[in-house]
């Protein structure tokens, strides 16, 4: 594929669904555990049997009420539930409940960074449905075997605006909304486990054409980097395919992340036809102002308006902020830091460089460190206050992470503490300039270069422990004598 | 309104109801009634009225997110026809495979 894919654009929307982490499940008392032994977690009402009826979950109307505030959207009251006719083995009823002229959240947005700046992607809205069970097709003998533990389970499929021009910018939407289903805890957002599911709706143009293109629907991308490598292939292809004279047919297409390609899922006989219709088992739901009040009153700072208070606050870069506050439990930990170290620039660059490499050694989550925040605000605090080097801090944060000691403790034990007496220095660097009068000479002659020299032989005498930049300040006096 | 073999066919489909071809004729008849039915319906001005979803004006009754129900896999398992491994064995069907 070699056509100059600089004459086109895409034009890319995203499903997005988000499986809710209730107790119990959308319509029926049963568990949502994830992992327990086949259809244990199923009850009357997930198998569909004669004479049952639905009835709701709270909660996930409060987390729906969340999410849509987060996405600045409408909240319709009534909302209402319909029926999505269709037949499969893991849907027991012969139809999912679903939402469709009511939707619970419509008409919102989100703010992304991108490459150019910030961009504002519609949403177009969020709805209420069931997911289904699981199907497993080996080892049984042409058969299959089905397991509805997951039937019922609720989730909120959010649907965005066909705004997304490029696989960054729907990487960059996917993990805002992942950075918000997090903090508002209305989903453990793992999409390995399939609890975020991503579908993406992709066409492409000629650049300044206006109509759209025939649009495919790419299913079954379960990370964030296969969400760009599946929508870059789909572009790739399709204008592929219209440059060699082809058309798009409109179509589902299944992702295959071994072999990076996305291919046309099997195409039934009769299209799909939903047969959607309000449904009858529930009635429409009223919201009262007061509860959706309520609601909003319990939610959690959200991501965006934590990276602008840590902006002002802590007056952190844009870019610092950003990537403090993507993650709750990394924002957490560095508010605590900073509360004992009071150096935000310091700290930031530590939970963002030695700390974050540690973790990611040992793939660690931040809330599983091996050193607290007390002991890194500490540790920070004595490079703030002098009493250790960077370097040398760097070598103690080491160590704490495999003895769990404090600071403290081992720049006594090992008598790391750093050397800032001036005479203490002085004595250091004269012995070195007296043990190295060729270098003094070349240095004194115009060898400039030399000084790093210099500066490294008192730094070895000091073990590391003598203050930098007071060595710098000293040498230098005492060279150009 | 005059309704083809052809959507009858997929009407049946996607309601797996098994309708013979011999039957065709009288059921489209039947079905024309039912759609004429609606027609009628359908020219009556509802410009003024609010869409319904429910005939009842009430909100539904919600329940606290608890788990209130216990595993009875063995007794469910019993009303199906064929199961192994805990699971309910039906024929293979895969969407999605090309």
């Amino acid at each position: 594929m070699n056509e100059n894919l600089n004459n086109w654009e895409a034009v890319i929307g995203l499903e997005i669904h988000v499986q809710l982490s209730t107790k119990s499940k959308l319509f029926s008392g049963a568990s949502t555990n994830f992992g327990a032994l086949p259809n244990t977690q199923a009850c009357n009402i997930d198998l569909a049997m004669p004479g049952v009826l639905p009835v709701l979950n709270e909660e996930v109307l409060k987390m729906a009420i969340k999410l849509g505030t987060a996405l600045n959207a409408d909240i319709n009251s009534p909302t209402s539930f319909a029926r999505k006719n269709y037949f499969y083995p893991d849907s027991p009823k012969g139809y999912q409940i679903s939402q469709m002229d009511k939707p619970i959240v419509e008409g919102g947005y989100l703010d992304i960074e991108t490459e150019s700046g910030t961009k504002r992607i519609g949403v177009t809205r969020a709805h209420l449905e069931e997911d289904a069970g699981k199907s497993l097709h080996d080892d049984f003998e042409g058969q299959s075997g089905i397991d509805l533990n997951r039937a019922g389970t609720p989730l909120l499929e959010i649907v965005s605006e066909p705004e997304i021009s490029t696989p960054a910018e729907a990487v960059a939407y996917l993990k805002s909304i992942h950075s918000i289903i997090r903090y508002l805890a209305i989903s453990d957002g793992n999409m390995a486990e399939g609890s975020m599911r991503c579908d993406a709706n992709v066409s492409v143009r000629k650049k300044g054409d206006l109509e759209l293109g025939t649009r495919t629907e790419t299913k079954n991308v379960n990370s964030f980097r296969f969400v760009e490598k599946a929508i870059q292939y789909e572009i790739e292809r399709q204008v592929h395919e219209i440059e060699s004279g082809n058309t798009i047919t409109q179509e589902t297409r299944l992702y295959d992340s071994q072999n990076n390609t996305t291919r046309p899922m099997r195409s039934k006989e009769y299209a799909n036809d939903y047969r959607y219709f309000p449904e009858p088992d529930l009635l429409p739901i009223t919201l009262e102002k007061d509860f959706i009040e309520s609601v909003i009153n319990d939610m959690p700072e959200m991501p965006n308006e934590k990276k602008e208070r840590f902006v002002s606050k802590f007056s952190l870069s844009n870019y610092d902020a950003d990537l403090l506050a993507a993650d709750k439990d990394i924002a957490n930990y560095f508010e605590e830091v900073v509360k004992i170290s009071d150096s935000p620039k310091l700290s930031t660059n530590w939970i963002m460089g030695e700390l974050s490499a540690l973790l990611n050694n040992e793939n660690l989550n931040i809330k599983d460190s091996k050193v607290s925040s007390d002991k890194l605000g500490q540790l920070i605090l004595r490079i703030e206050d002098a009493t250790i080097s960077g370097k040398i801090a760097k070598d103690i944060f080491e160590k704490m992470w495999i003895s769990g000691k404090e600071v403290d403790e081992i720049i006594q034990d090992e008598g790391l503490e750093q050397v800032t007496d001036d005479k203490q220095i002085e004595a250091m660097i004269d012995e070195v300039i007296k043990s190295n009068p060729e270098q003094l000479e070349q240095y004194r002659s115009g060898k400039d270069r030399l000084f790093g020299f210099f500066v490294g032989q008192v730094m070895q005498a000091s073990k590391g422990k003598a203050n930098p930049k007071q060595v710098n300040d000293i040498l230098k006096s005492k060279l150009e004598k | 309104m005059a309704l083809s073999d052809k959507e009858l066919k997929e009407i049946s489909y996607l309601a797996r109801i098994n309708v013979k071809e011999e039957s065709f004729s009288s059921l489209k008849k039947e079905l024309e009634q039912i759609l004429t039915l609606f027609e009628e319906l359908n020219e009556a001005d509802t410009s003024s009225v609010d869409a319904m979803s429910h005939p009842l004006d009430l909100s539904q009754p919600t329940r606290k997110d608890e788990v209130t129900e216990e595993n009875k896999r063995d007794e469910l398992l019993k009303n199906a026809p064929s199961v192994k491994s805990g699971l309910f064995i039906v024929p293979k069907v895969i969407d999605g495979e090309a």
